[in-house]
Protein backbone atom coordinates (compact mmCIF):
# COMPACT_ATOMS: atom_id res chain seq x y z
CA UNK A 1 0.00 0.00 0.00
CA UNK A 2 3.30 2.21 1.00
CA UNK A 3 3.97 2.20 -3.09
CA UNK A 4 -0.04 3.39 -3.87
CA UNK A 5 0.28 5.99 -1.48
CA UNK A 6 3.84 7.07 -2.60
CA UNK A 7 2.11 7.11 -6.19
CA UNK A 8 -0.71 8.93 -5.48
CA UNK A 9 1.07 11.27 -3.46
CA UNK A 10 3.68 11.85 -6.72
CA UNK A 11 0.67 12.61 -9.05
CA UNK A 12 -1.41 15.05 -6.98
CA UNK A 13 1.59 17.07 -6.44
CA UNK A 14 2.94 16.62 -10.24
CA UNK A 15 -0.81 17.96 -10.72
CA UNK A 16 -0.06 20.99 -8.59
CA UNK A 17 3.37 21.88 -10.70
CA UNK A 18 1.55 21.51 -14.16
CA UNK A 19 -1.14 24.22 -12.65
CA UNK A 20 1.24 26.67 -12.20
CA UNK A 21 0.48 26.96 -8.52
CA UNK A 22 4.65 27.75 -8.54
CA UNK A 23 4.97 30.52 -10.22
CA UNK A 24 1.55 31.90 -8.88
CA UNK A 25 3.62 31.74 -5.45
CA UNK A 26 6.15 33.71 -6.80
CA UNK A 27 3.73 36.22 -7.87
CA UNK A 28 1.99 36.47 -4.54
CA UNK A 29 6.06 36.82 -3.13
CA UNK A 30 6.98 39.93 -5.54
CA UNK A 31 3.64 41.54 -4.80
CA UNK A 32 4.58 40.86 -1.01
CA UNK A 33 8.14 42.51 -1.83
CA UNK A 34 6.55 45.30 -3.55
CA UNK A 35 3.81 46.26 -1.23
CA UNK A 36 6.17 46.28 1.77
CA UNK A 37 8.90 48.15 0.13
CA UNK A 38 6.35 50.96 -0.62
CA UNK A 39 5.19 51.16 3.06
CA UNK A 40 8.85 50.92 3.84
CA UNK A 41 9.28 53.57 2.20
CA UNK A 42 6.72 55.89 3.45
CA UNK A 43 8.16 54.88 7.28
CA UNK A 44 10.11 57.27 8.87
CA UNK A 45 11.45 54.69 11.83
CA UNK A 46 11.05 50.99 12.16
CA UNK A 47 11.06 50.66 8.39
CA UNK A 48 12.64 47.22 8.28
CA UNK A 49 10.14 46.11 10.83
CA UNK A 50 7.29 47.64 8.73
CA UNK A 51 8.08 45.46 5.97
CA UNK A 52 8.97 42.30 7.57
CA UNK A 53 5.82 42.67 9.33
CA UNK A 54 3.84 42.85 5.95
CA UNK A 55 5.65 40.49 3.97
CA UNK A 56 4.81 38.15 7.17
CA UNK A 57 1.50 38.71 7.51
CA UNK A 58 0.83 38.89 4.05
CA UNK A 59 3.03 35.52 2.71
CA UNK A 60 0.90 33.83 5.69
CA UNK A 61 -2.73 34.29 4.55
CA UNK A 62 -1.71 34.52 0.88
CA UNK A 63 0.34 30.83 1.35
CA UNK A 64 -3.07 29.59 3.22
CA UNK A 65 -5.54 30.69 0.70
CA UNK A 66 -3.84 29.17 -2.32
CA UNK A 67 -3.09 25.85 -0.82
CA UNK A 68 -6.73 25.57 0.27
CA UNK A 69 -8.16 26.81 -3.03
CA UNK A 70 -5.65 24.08 -4.75
CA UNK A 71 -6.84 21.28 -2.31
CA UNK A 72 -10.63 22.02 -2.87
CA UNK A 73 -10.87 22.34 -6.70
CA UNK A 74 -8.59 20.06 -7.55
CA UNK A 75 -10.38 17.49 -5.47
CA UNK A 76 -13.73 18.78 -7.45
CA UNK A 77 -12.20 18.44 -10.01
CA UNK A 78 -10.97 14.54 -10.05
CA UNK A 79 -14.45 13.66 -8.23
CA UNK A 80 -15.88 15.54 -12.08
CA UNK A 81 -13.80 13.34 -14.15
CA UNK A 82 -14.67 10.50 -11.98
CA UNK A 83 -11.06 9.94 -11.27
CA UNK A 84 -11.95 8.97 -7.74
CA UNK A 85 -14.23 6.38 -8.58
CA UNK A 86 -11.51 5.27 -11.23
CA UNK A 87 -9.09 4.96 -8.34
CA UNK A 88 -11.07 3.45 -5.77
CA UNK A 89 -12.15 0.46 -7.81
CA UNK A 90 -8.44 -0.14 -7.87
CA UNK A 91 -7.25 -2.57 -5.04
CA UNK A 92 -6.28 0.05 -2.80
CA UNK A 93 -8.15 0.66 0.47
CA UNK A 94 -9.84 4.39 0.61
CA UNK A 95 -7.49 4.89 3.45
CA UNK A 96 -4.70 4.46 0.53
CA UNK A 97 -6.65 7.04 -1.64
CA UNK A 98 -6.85 9.56 1.44
CA UNK A 99 -2.74 9.50 3.01
CA UNK A 100 -1.74 9.64 -0.69
CA UNK A 101 -3.24 12.56 -0.88
CA UNK A 102 -2.65 13.89 2.08
CA UNK A 103 1.05 13.24 1.57
CA UNK A 104 0.77 15.11 -2.06
CA UNK A 105 -0.42 18.34 -0.55
CA UNK A 106 1.83 17.96 2.06
CA UNK A 107 4.80 17.93 0.12
CA UNK A 108 3.22 20.92 -1.84
CA UNK A 109 3.04 23.32 1.33
CA UNK A 110 6.91 23.05 1.13
CA UNK A 111 6.72 24.98 -1.88
CA UNK A 112 5.17 28.30 -0.20
CA UNK A 113 6.73 27.92 2.48
CA UNK A 114 10.32 27.13 1.48
CA UNK A 115 9.61 30.20 -0.57
CA UNK A 116 8.39 32.76 1.73
CA UNK A 117 11.08 31.06 4.31
CA UNK A 118 13.74 32.37 2.08
CA UNK A 119 11.70 35.55 1.88
CA UNK A 120 11.42 35.94 5.30
CA UNK A 121 15.57 34.93 5.96
CA UNK A 122 16.18 38.18 4.10
CA UNK A 123 14.72 40.36 6.58
CA UNK A 124 15.67 39.05 9.80
CA UNK A 125 18.19 36.29 11.47
CA UNK A 126 18.38 32.96 10.52
CA UNK A 127 17.07 31.28 13.44
CA UNK A 128 14.17 33.26 13.63
CA UNK A 129 13.23 32.61 10.21
CA UNK A 130 13.50 28.70 10.30
CA UNK A 131 11.11 28.60 13.53
CA UNK A 132 8.80 30.89 11.42
CA UNK A 133 9.03 28.57 8.19
CA UNK A 134 8.40 25.49 10.22
CA UNK A 135 5.50 26.88 12.06
CA UNK A 136 4.56 27.74 8.11
CA UNK A 137 4.52 24.44 7.12
CA UNK A 138 2.92 22.96 10.17
CA UNK A 139 0.06 25.25 9.38
CA UNK A 140 -0.35 25.04 6.36
CA UNK A 141 -0.99 21.42 6.74
CA UNK A 142 -3.38 21.59 8.89
CA UNK A 143 -5.38 23.76 6.21
CA UNK A 144 -4.60 21.48 3.67
CA UNK A 145 -5.62 18.64 5.38
CA UNK A 146 -9.27 20.44 6.76
CA UNK A 147 -9.71 21.73 3.24
CA UNK A 148 -9.31 17.75 2.28
CA UNK A 149 -12.19 17.08 4.50
CA UNK A 150 -14.15 19.54 3.95
CA UNK A 151 -14.51 19.15 0.28
CA UNK A 152 -14.56 14.98 0.70
CA UNK A 153 -17.57 16.31 2.57
CA UNK A 154 -19.20 19.11 0.74
CA UNK A 155 -18.18 18.03 -2.51
CA UNK A 156 -18.27 21.78 -3.93
CA UNK A 157 -16.19 24.49 -3.97
CA UNK A 158 -17.97 27.40 -2.71
CA UNK A 159 -18.80 25.42 0.90
CA UNK A 160 -15.84 23.26 1.25
CA UNK A 161 -13.73 26.74 0.70
CA UNK A 162 -16.04 28.84 2.36
CA UNK A 163 -15.87 26.24 5.54
CA UNK A 164 -11.92 25.70 5.33
CA UNK A 165 -11.53 29.33 5.07
CA UNK A 166 -14.15 30.06 8.71
CA UNK A 167 -12.57 27.51 10.73
CA UNK A 168 -8.96 29.38 9.75
CA UNK A 169 -9.95 32.59 10.62
CA UNK A 170 -11.72 30.99 13.90
CA UNK A 171 -8.60 29.46 14.42
CA UNK A 172 -6.56 32.64 14.61
CA UNK A 173 -8.98 34.30 16.07
CA UNK A 174 -10.57 31.57 18.99
CA UNK A 175 -7.87 33.16 21.56
CA UNK A 176 -9.30 36.63 21.18
CA UNK A 177 -12.88 35.61 21.74
CA UNK A 178 -11.82 33.95 25.05
CA UNK A 179 -10.29 37.07 26.24
CA UNK A 180 -13.21 38.74 25.51
CA UNK A 181 -15.19 36.83 27.08
CA UNK A 182 -13.29 36.50 30.22
CA UNK A 183 -13.22 40.17 30.21
CA UNK A 184 -16.80 40.89 30.65
CA UNK A 185 -17.18 38.36 33.16
CA UNK A 186 -18.22 40.71 35.78
CA UNK A 187 -21.65 40.86 36.19
CA UNK A 188 -22.80 38.81 33.35
CA UNK A 189 -26.00 37.69 32.16
CA UNK A 190 -27.46 34.31 31.59
CA UNK A 191 -26.58 34.84 27.28
CA UNK A 192 -23.18 35.71 28.36
CA UNK A 193 -22.67 32.51 30.23
CA UNK A 194 -24.12 30.72 27.28
CA UNK A 195 -21.34 32.54 25.04
CA UNK A 196 -18.55 32.34 26.67
CA UNK A 197 -19.43 28.16 26.93
CA UNK A 198 -19.72 28.13 23.68
CA UNK A 199 -16.93 29.96 22.57
CA UNK A 200 -14.80 28.08 25.16
CA UNK A 201 -15.90 24.69 23.79
CA UNK A 202 -15.08 26.28 20.54
CA UNK A 203 -11.77 26.91 21.55
CA UNK A 204 -11.25 22.98 23.07
CA UNK A 205 -11.74 21.84 18.99
CA UNK A 206 -9.62 23.88 17.12
CA UNK A 207 -6.41 24.17 17.25
CA UNK A 208 -5.22 27.80 18.26
CA UNK A 209 -3.42 29.22 15.15
CA UNK A 210 -2.78 32.22 16.56
CA UNK A 211 0.41 30.77 18.61
CA UNK A 212 1.74 30.26 15.00
CA UNK A 213 3.80 31.29 12.80
CA UNK A 214 4.08 34.70 14.87
CA UNK A 215 5.25 38.05 13.25
CA UNK A 216 6.67 39.04 16.40
CA UNK A 217 9.51 36.26 16.10
CA UNK A 218 10.36 38.23 12.71
CA UNK A 219 9.97 41.32 13.99
CA UNK A 220 11.21 41.32 17.14
CA UNK A 221 13.21 38.40 16.86
CA UNK A 222 11.53 37.07 20.15
CA UNK A 223 10.98 33.54 18.91
CA UNK A 224 12.44 30.59 20.84
CA UNK A 225 12.83 26.88 20.10
CA UNK A 226 11.06 26.23 23.27
CA UNK A 227 8.28 27.29 20.99
CA UNK A 228 8.21 24.79 18.63
CA UNK A 229 7.22 21.37 21.05
CA UNK A 230 3.87 22.99 21.67
CA UNK A 231 3.59 24.10 17.63
CA UNK A 232 4.64 20.46 16.66
CA UNK A 233 2.33 18.63 19.19
CA UNK A 234 -0.80 20.65 18.26
CA UNK A 235 -0.26 19.62 14.59
CA UNK A 236 0.64 16.01 15.38
CA UNK A 237 -3.16 16.14 17.26
CA UNK A 238 -5.07 17.93 14.78
CA UNK A 239 -3.79 16.24 11.79
CA UNK A 240 -4.85 12.51 13.69
CA UNK A 241 -8.12 14.40 14.43
CA UNK A 242 -8.67 16.03 10.76
CA UNK A 243 -7.64 12.53 8.87
CA UNK A 244 -9.80 10.49 11.42
CA UNK A 245 -12.93 12.11 10.47
CA UNK A 246 -11.56 12.48 6.79
CA UNK A 247 -11.33 8.89 6.90
CA UNK A 248 -14.80 8.40 9.00
CA UNK A 249 -16.40 10.46 6.12
CA UNK A 250 -14.65 8.75 3.07
CA UNK A 251 -15.60 5.39 4.47
CA UNK A 252 -19.27 6.16 4.66
CA UNK A 253 -19.22 7.55 0.85
CA UNK A 254 -21.34 5.79 -1.41
CA UNK A 255 -19.08 5.79 -3.95
CA UNK B 1 -5.18 25.37 -26.94
CA UNK B 2 -5.36 27.60 -30.14
CA UNK B 3 -7.57 30.12 -30.55
CA UNK B 4 -9.58 30.64 -33.22
CA UNK B 5 -9.37 33.97 -35.40
CA UNK B 6 -11.37 37.17 -33.96
CA UNK B 7 -13.20 36.92 -37.29
CA UNK B 8 -15.35 33.60 -35.62
CA UNK B 9 -16.61 36.23 -32.91
CA UNK B 10 -20.27 37.24 -34.21
CA UNK B 11 -20.01 41.01 -34.91
CA UNK B 12 -22.94 41.90 -32.25
CA UNK B 13 -20.53 40.37 -29.68
CA UNK B 14 -17.89 42.42 -31.22
CA UNK B 15 -20.02 45.90 -30.89
CA UNK B 16 -21.56 44.91 -27.88
CA UNK B 17 -17.90 44.60 -26.28
CA UNK B 18 -17.13 48.50 -27.81
CA UNK B 19 -20.31 49.95 -26.66
CA UNK B 20 -19.51 48.94 -23.26
CA UNK B 21 -16.82 50.02 -22.90
CA UNK B 22 -17.26 53.60 -24.80
CA UNK B 23 -20.25 53.66 -22.14
CA UNK B 24 -17.76 52.64 -19.33
CA UNK B 25 -15.53 55.74 -20.37
CA UNK B 26 -18.58 58.23 -20.99
CA UNK B 27 -19.79 57.35 -17.55
CA UNK B 28 -16.52 57.94 -15.63
CA UNK B 29 -16.29 61.25 -17.72
CA UNK B 30 -19.72 61.60 -17.09
CA UNK B 31 -19.39 61.56 -13.00
CA UNK B 32 -17.54 64.55 -11.26
CA UNK B 33 -14.35 63.52 -10.33
CA UNK B 34 -14.63 63.41 -6.28
CA UNK B 35 -14.33 67.27 -4.68
CA UNK B 36 -11.06 67.01 -2.21
CA UNK B 37 -12.44 67.44 1.00
CA UNK B 38 -10.13 67.12 4.56
CA UNK B 39 -11.79 64.91 7.34
CA UNK B 40 -10.54 64.72 10.10
CA UNK B 41 -9.70 61.98 12.66
CA UNK B 42 -12.32 59.98 13.89
CA UNK B 43 -11.89 58.23 17.46
CA UNK B 44 -10.23 54.51 16.44
CA UNK B 45 -11.78 51.57 16.72
CA UNK B 46 -12.09 49.79 20.39
CA UNK B 47 -8.68 47.59 20.94
CA UNK B 48 -11.38 44.67 20.98
CA UNK B 49 -12.26 45.45 17.45
CA UNK B 50 -9.20 45.69 16.71
CA UNK B 51 -7.50 42.98 17.86
CA UNK B 52 -10.95 40.99 16.34
CA UNK B 53 -9.83 42.26 12.86
CA UNK B 54 -6.16 41.64 12.67
CA UNK B 55 -6.45 38.33 13.00
CA UNK B 56 -4.10 37.64 15.08
CA UNK B 57 -1.44 39.61 13.48
CA UNK B 58 -1.47 42.61 15.95
CA UNK B 59 1.86 43.53 15.35
CA UNK B 60 1.48 43.97 11.70
CA UNK B 61 -1.73 45.56 11.72
CA UNK B 62 -0.18 48.09 14.31
CA UNK B 63 2.36 48.63 12.01
CA UNK B 64 -0.62 49.32 9.32
CA UNK B 65 -2.15 51.86 11.23
CA UNK B 66 0.59 53.49 12.43
CA UNK B 67 1.53 54.09 8.30
CA UNK B 68 -2.49 55.40 8.08
CA UNK B 69 -2.48 57.63 10.73
CA UNK B 70 0.78 59.37 10.14
CA UNK B 71 -0.11 59.60 5.99
CA UNK B 72 -3.81 61.36 7.55
CA UNK B 73 -2.84 64.90 6.79
CA UNK B 74 -2.05 63.89 3.61
CA UNK B 75 -5.57 62.92 2.39
CA UNK B 76 -7.03 62.86 -1.28
CA UNK B 77 -6.38 65.78 -3.06
CA UNK B 78 -6.08 67.94 0.42
CA UNK B 79 -2.86 68.49 2.89
CA UNK B 80 -4.80 68.47 6.61
CA UNK B 81 -1.60 69.91 8.73
CA UNK B 82 -0.74 68.25 11.83
CA UNK B 83 -2.54 70.95 13.73
CA UNK B 84 -5.65 70.57 12.91
CA UNK B 85 -6.32 67.02 13.65
CA UNK B 86 -8.46 66.54 16.77
CA UNK B 87 -5.70 65.30 18.87
CA UNK B 88 -7.86 63.60 21.90
CA UNK B 89 -8.70 61.12 19.05
CA UNK B 90 -4.38 61.45 17.50
CA UNK B 91 -3.68 59.61 21.24
CA UNK B 92 -6.07 57.82 21.23
CA UNK B 93 -5.08 56.30 17.99
CA UNK B 94 -1.18 56.60 19.15
CA UNK B 95 -2.51 54.55 22.27
CA UNK B 96 -4.32 51.54 19.99
CA UNK B 97 -1.46 51.22 18.18
CA UNK B 98 0.97 50.45 21.16
CA UNK B 99 -1.53 48.60 22.64
CA UNK B 100 -1.67 45.93 19.64
CA UNK B 101 2.14 46.27 19.48
CA UNK B 102 3.93 47.59 22.59
CA UNK B 103 7.33 46.92 21.28
CA UNK B 104 7.00 49.25 18.65
CA UNK B 105 8.74 52.78 19.23
CA UNK B 106 6.69 54.47 15.99
CA UNK B 107 3.58 55.99 18.07
CA UNK B 108 6.22 57.81 20.60
CA UNK B 109 8.44 59.07 17.83
CA UNK B 110 5.65 60.18 16.20
CA UNK B 111 4.35 61.50 19.14
CA UNK B 112 7.62 63.47 20.07
CA UNK B 113 8.81 64.57 17.17
CA UNK B 114 6.19 64.90 14.49
CA UNK B 115 2.74 65.51 16.55
CA UNK B 116 4.16 67.58 19.19
CA UNK B 117 6.46 69.98 15.97
CA UNK B 118 2.79 72.15 16.10
CA UNK B 119 3.09 76.07 16.91
CA UNK B 120 0.17 75.15 19.55
CA UNK B 121 1.59 74.72 23.17
CA UNK B 122 -1.87 72.64 24.35
CA UNK B 123 -1.42 70.39 21.50
CA UNK B 124 2.38 69.97 22.15
CA UNK B 125 1.24 69.11 26.19
CA UNK B 126 -1.13 66.44 24.87
CA UNK B 127 1.45 64.86 23.22
CA UNK B 128 4.22 65.05 25.64
CA UNK B 129 1.82 64.20 28.21
CA UNK B 130 0.93 60.91 26.20
CA UNK B 131 4.58 59.91 25.69
CA UNK B 132 5.17 60.79 29.51
CA UNK B 133 1.94 58.21 30.44
CA UNK B 134 3.25 55.92 27.72
CA UNK B 135 6.77 56.29 29.11
CA UNK B 136 5.61 54.92 32.74
CA UNK B 137 4.46 51.46 30.98
CA UNK B 138 8.01 50.46 29.90
CA UNK B 139 10.69 52.47 30.69
CA UNK B 140 13.68 50.95 29.42
CA UNK B 141 12.33 50.82 26.25
CA UNK B 142 10.57 54.05 25.65
CA UNK B 143 13.39 56.07 27.28
CA UNK B 144 14.15 58.06 24.04
CA UNK B 145 10.57 59.49 22.93
CA UNK B 146 10.93 60.88 26.42
CA UNK B 147 14.21 62.28 26.07
CA UNK B 148 12.84 64.30 22.95
CA UNK B 149 9.89 65.03 25.15
CA UNK B 150 11.94 66.58 27.75
CA UNK B 151 13.71 69.04 25.19
CA UNK B 152 10.54 70.05 23.68
CA UNK B 153 9.66 70.64 27.10
CA UNK B 154 12.70 72.67 27.49
CA UNK B 155 13.48 74.41 24.36
CA UNK B 156 9.76 74.93 22.63
CA UNK B 157 7.20 75.37 25.91
CA UNK B 158 9.70 76.84 27.70
CA UNK B 159 8.31 75.06 30.66
CA UNK B 160 10.99 74.16 33.18
CA UNK B 161 9.10 72.23 35.80
CA UNK B 162 8.06 70.06 32.67
CA UNK B 163 11.44 69.27 31.64
CA UNK B 164 12.95 68.49 35.05
CA UNK B 165 9.76 66.14 35.85
CA UNK B 166 10.12 64.46 32.83
CA UNK B 167 14.31 64.39 32.74
CA UNK B 168 14.06 63.12 36.39
CA UNK B 169 11.32 60.11 35.22
CA UNK B 170 14.16 58.95 33.34
CA UNK B 171 16.71 58.95 35.97
CA UNK B 172 14.56 57.47 38.17
CA UNK B 173 12.83 54.90 35.95
CA UNK B 174 15.09 54.73 33.05
CA UNK B 175 17.40 51.90 34.60
CA UNK B 176 18.60 49.57 32.66
CA UNK B 177 22.45 49.46 32.29
CA UNK B 178 22.03 49.45 28.43
CA UNK B 179 20.81 53.38 28.97
CA UNK B 180 23.53 55.55 28.19
CA UNK B 181 24.63 57.84 31.27
CA UNK B 182 23.96 61.46 29.33
CA UNK B 183 20.28 59.99 28.78
CA UNK B 184 19.86 59.80 32.41
CA UNK B 185 21.43 63.03 33.37
CA UNK B 186 19.57 64.78 30.95
CA UNK B 187 19.12 67.49 33.87
CA UNK B 188 21.93 68.97 33.79
CA UNK B 189 22.37 70.19 30.19
CA UNK B 190 18.74 70.69 29.75
CA UNK B 191 18.90 72.97 32.87
CA UNK B 192 22.28 74.85 31.64
CA UNK B 193 22.03 78.07 29.68
CA UNK B 194 22.09 76.62 26.64
CA UNK B 195 20.55 77.39 23.46
CA UNK B 196 17.91 74.65 21.07
CA UNK B 197 20.69 73.97 18.76
CA UNK B 198 23.33 72.88 21.41
CA UNK B 199 20.67 70.89 23.13
CA UNK B 200 20.02 69.01 20.23
CA UNK B 201 23.23 68.14 19.01
CA UNK B 202 23.59 66.83 22.61
CA UNK B 203 20.32 64.39 22.74
CA UNK B 204 21.14 63.41 18.89
CA UNK B 205 24.48 63.07 18.85
CA UNK B 206 24.23 61.07 22.23
CA UNK B 207 21.51 59.06 20.64
CA UNK B 208 23.78 58.49 17.36
CA UNK B 209 26.79 57.90 19.39
CA UNK B 210 24.87 55.36 21.56
CA UNK B 211 24.14 53.18 18.17
CA UNK B 212 20.77 53.56 19.53
CA UNK B 213 19.09 54.44 16.10
CA UNK B 214 20.08 52.09 13.70
CA UNK B 215 17.61 52.65 11.57
CA UNK B 216 18.20 54.28 8.16
CA UNK B 217 15.16 56.32 7.61
CA UNK B 218 15.25 57.21 11.68
CA UNK B 219 18.75 58.31 10.86
CA UNK B 220 17.84 60.58 7.68
CA UNK B 221 15.18 62.04 9.41
CA UNK B 222 17.19 63.15 12.32
CA UNK B 223 19.64 64.35 10.45
CA UNK B 224 17.39 66.08 8.43
CA UNK B 225 16.05 67.63 11.45
CA UNK B 226 19.12 69.02 12.91
CA UNK B 227 19.92 70.78 9.40
CA UNK B 228 16.97 72.32 9.54
CA UNK B 229 17.81 73.84 13.03
CA UNK B 230 21.31 74.19 11.95
CA UNK B 231 20.00 76.70 9.24
CA UNK B 232 17.27 78.12 11.15
CA UNK B 233 19.94 79.36 14.10
CA UNK B 234 22.85 80.05 11.40
CA UNK B 235 22.84 83.89 11.09
CA UNK B 236 21.66 84.92 7.71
Amino acid sequence: MFQQIRTIAFYTFIEALRNRLIWLMITVALIAIGLSGFLNDLAITESRQIQIALIAAFSRFASVFLIATFVVTSIVRESNDKGLELILALPLPRAGYLLGKLLGFGALALVPTLLFGALAWIFSPIEQAALWTVSLLCELWLVAAFSLLCVLTFSQVMTALSATMAFYLAARSVSTFQLIGQSSAVGQSASQDVIAVVINALAAVLPHLDQFTRTEWLVYQSGTWSNLPAILAQSAIYLSLITGAALFDLYRKNI
Amino acid sequence: MRERPVSFVPKTVLALLLFAMALQIAWHNYNPAQRPRAENLAAPPTLTNLRLASFSEPVALGKLLMLYLQAFDNQPGVRLPFQQLDYDNLQQWLGRILDLDPRAQYPLLAASHLYADVPDDAKKRIMLDFVYRRFLEDPNHRWRAMAHAAFIARHRLKDLPLTLKYARAIRQYATDKSIPSWARQMEIFLLEDMNELDSAKILLGGLLASGEITDPHELRFLDDRLKKMNAAASPK
